[in-house]
């Protein structure tokens, strides 16, 4: 795989309308998307996770995925950028568009797309190494070119980003395990940030954290979004509100056999979505949670 | 004690307190109970063990009865010195090189001579001449190296060789501790009621003496068929090449396959079929592999396991390689288990973590889920090596040695092993090879504590450089 941004397929540093004049992708209705679903289904094995989902995600945004437990918010968030495929029953149908190109046509490698679209997970789970080298590994295995000192401005710079900077820059020699639970969160934000991507998935990354570091991570991630696209799935409707530019409301369904398959009831700007939905099932759902 | 609330229906289901209290008292007796038979079973354990060792031990160490060929008395007094306070030890190394050569052959002496020489300054039943052509010759004795013996190494010699200490009768290390003059006083009947069982010898020329039949002599002298100076040099040297190959084939080729197992495989038929057969072949006997090593490696791989293939070699496959390599496949199934298992606990997470961040699957399972799984590797392969390193059964069907004096000197050399050893002087009838292969079991344990404390510390080594 070629490691120089500028000769992949897989352009982050092209605009959007840019990469999709190149790639000859039409634009969906809502805008031109860096990441787009296009009848997206999921199954895993033959149960079907998730069906026809259609969505657009923008440049330096936050898009937020609500929706009840077991509707396929983590399922659809793993569908793009392939981690998925680590799952051997899962299989995806349709499109997910990264940049116009397809990331599950056949010559997309998985391994570039998950450098380019990292991912942040519910449970902080950093390396058992230095907290050094939980960010510069990332960067030497995916061909990291400059010198020590260099590598050490890249760990500096991702947890300066991550906010952790401070907090650490005394022990950078100690064990990831030995932070705190919102400081390893945010050394696993440093660790996908280092690898340079321009999309971070995070599926409920302050679920397990305490209110304080939940809201480091959100202020975190507000920052962030200058510079990356964020897709947050979360439980917390209140997280949702408060970062996300935009939300997603999913719902799941019993189907005719009997299924219980998930499906996007509407993905909206967050205050419109929150004050006016336009489906009453999304009205229900978040006038539930909220009285 | 506390209330229980009665408040929901449920509530009827559930005992009294007086009933419950009477329940708890129960409950808890149950508990002690069963906690005791667990302690009890872990004591059977340890007392089981510990009868193991101690009758090892107590067989590797006592008093035994000697009749000299040459009394060292004698031999002290033909220096003039008077025996009751000079002993051997005392003589200088001159001396007992001169007591030598009063009493070997010259072509014994000539022998040992070659294989050492007694002085650096002259020689001693060699002539210059003769000297300089053996060690010009193409392959000249080790003792042209220029090696010297010690005092102690001649004094060996001199006990060995001069003195030639014949040992009559033996006992053990408990009861020559607490009753010696009970040995002695069963030496003497038996004297007394059986001459003809001790030849020529009369009970006055016994003497009595203690004897480590466990000891570094015992360790690193060849065998012989002279207990008195038998060892297990040869066992022991082939059995650590035993171990070498084992390991350099089981490990490698183990951990590969469960790594390929875990991470790689599919879960295709084919795939649930290997693993299916290997965790059978984990329990087939090892005499079963015994007959495949001699089947394919000793006849049919012959040029490759007698090392003909390499340009030199044993006459046969009965080599190390071969042995070796029926110990790497006996253990193999036992590695692959135990380090799937180890890859297995490795967290999802951490594979998800490294494939998150656009690691390719081998620079995740490389860097991330081998450094956490090694210790638990390294138990598994430790347990399988130690089990190798007893096996016997596979190493005679393979054709180790029963007898050889000459040290292994590579993969493709002749050799016998520790177990091989011990099993061969457990079955002759003289009492002096039990205490033999007591102490040789003993070497065997050394030897396999040794690995596992090497082991041991690299796997600590590998845990300490994770967290
Ligand atoms: N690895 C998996 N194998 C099989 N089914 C799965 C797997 N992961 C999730 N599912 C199923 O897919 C559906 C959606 O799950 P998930 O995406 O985890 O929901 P959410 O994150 O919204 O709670 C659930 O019915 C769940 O049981
Ligand atoms: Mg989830």
């Amino acid at each position: 795989m070629n490691e120089t941004p500028e000769s992949t397929v897989l352009d982050p540093t092209a605009a959007p309308a840019t990469a999709d004049a190149v790639g000859g992708v039409e634009a969906a209705d809502d805008g031109p998307g860096v990441l787009e679903t296009r009848s997206m289904d999921v199954f895993y094995g033959d149960f079907k996770a998730v069906a026809d989902v259609s969505m657009s995600f923008t440049f330096n945004e936050i898009s937020a995925l609500i929706g009840p437990s077991g509707c396929g918010k983590s399922t659809v968030l793993r569908s793009l950028n392939r981690m998925n495929d680590l799952i051997p029953t899962a299989r995806v149908d349709g499109e997910v568009r990264y940049h116009g190109t397809n990331i599950y046509a056949g010559d997309v490698d998985p391994v570039e797309i998950r450098r380019r679209i990292g991912m942040v997970f519910q449970k902080p789970n950093p390396f058992p190494k230095s907290i050094f080298d939980n960010i510069a590994w990332g960067a030497k295995i995916n061909g990291f070119k400059g010198s020590k000192s260099d590598m050490k401005d890249l760990v500096q710079g991702a947890l300066e980003q991550a906010a952790l900077w401070d907090e650490v820059k005394d022990k950078l020699t100690e064990s990831g395990l030995s932070l705190s639970g919102g400081q390893q969160q945010r050394l696993c934000i440093a660790r996908a940030i280092a690898v340079q991507p321009d999309v971070i998935l995070m599926d409920e990354p302050c679920s397990a954290l305490d209110p304080i570091a939940t809201l480091r991570i959100e202020e975190l991630m507000l920052e962030l979004k200058e510079n990356y696209s964020i897709i947050i799935v979360t439980h917390n409707m209140q997280q949702a509100a408060r970062v996300s530019d935009r939300t997603a409301f999913f719902n799941v369904e019993l189907d005719t056999t009997g299924q219980r398959t998930g499906h996007l009831v509407e993905f909206s700007p967050t205050d419109v979505l929150f004050t006016t939905p336009k489906e009453k099932a999304t009205e229900d759902y978040i006038t539930g949670r909220f009285g | 004690m506390v209330q229980l609330r009665e408040q929901s229906e449920a509530a009827e289901f559930f005992p009294s307190d007086v009933e419950y209290q009477g329940l708890l008292s129960k409950r808890s007796r149950r508990g002690r109970v069963v906690q005791l038979s667990f302690l009890l079973m872990l004591t059977i354990a340890v007392v089981g063990l510990g009868i193991l060792l101690y009758t090892i031990i107590d067989d590797s160490f006592g008093l035994v009865a000697v009749v000299n060929q040459n009394e060292p008395e004698a031999v002290v007094s033909a220096y003039g010195y008077d025996p009751a306070v000079t002993v051997l030890d005392d003589l200088n190394k001159e001396q007992l090189v001169d007591v030598l050569q009063g009493s070997v052959s010259s072509g014994v002496g000539r022998r040992l001579e070659r294989e050492e020489r007694f002085f650096a300054d002259r020689l001693v039943f060699e002539s210059q001449a003769k000297w300089d052509e053996v060690c010009a010759s193409d392959e000249p004795p080790s003792g042209c190296s220029g090696g010297v013996r010690s005092k102690g190494n001649v004094l060996d010699l001199v006990r060995e060789r001069v003195i030639q200490p014949d040992i009559v009768a033996v006992n053990r290390l408990t009861a020559s501790i607490f009753n010696p003059d009970g040995f002695k006083e069963e030496v003497e009947t038996a004297f007394v009621e059986n001459p003809s069982r001790f030849g020529e010898y009369t009970y006055d020329q016994v003497r009595y003496q203690w004897r480590a039949w466990f000891s570094w002599k015992f360790v690193t002298s060849p065998a012989s068929d002279r207990p008195e100076i038998a060892g297990v040099r040869t066992a022991v040297l082939g059995s650590i090449w035993l171990v070498i190959i084992t390991v350099l084939f089981a490990v490698p080729v183990g951990v590969g396959a469960a790594i390929y197992l875990e991470e790689f495989a599919r879960p295709t038929r084919i795939n649930d079929l290997i693993q299916t057969n290997i965790n059978n072949l984990a329990g087939v006997p090892s005499i079963i592999y015994g007959m495949l090593g001699l089947a394919v490696l000793v006849r049919i791989l012959e040029p490759f396991t007698s090392g003909s293939l390499f340009g030199e070699g044993a006459p046969n496959g009965r080599t190390i390689m071969s042995a070796g390599l029926t110990l790497g496949l006996l253990t193999l199934p036992v590695v692959i288990i135990s380090s799937q298992e180890a890859i297995r606990a490795v967290p999802s997470s951490l594979r998800q973590a490294g494939m998150g961040l656009g690691a390719t699957k081998w620079q995740t399972v490389r860097s991330q889920v081998l450094p956490v799984a090694i210790p638990g590797i390294l138990t598994g392969t430790i347990l399988a090596v130690a089990r190798a390193i007893g096996e016997t059964a596979p190493l005679i069907l393979v054709g180790a040695a029963s007898f050889i004096t000459v040290s292994p000197s590579g993969p493709f050399s002749q050799f016998t092993a520790l177990p091989i050893q011990i099993f061969q002087w457990t079955s002759f009838p003289q009492e002096e090879w039990r205490h033999l292969a007591a102490a040789a079991s003993l070497v065997l344990l050394v030897l396999l504590l040794t690995l596992n404390a090497a082991a041991v510390i690299m796997r600590n080594r590998f845990s300490r450089r994770m967290s």
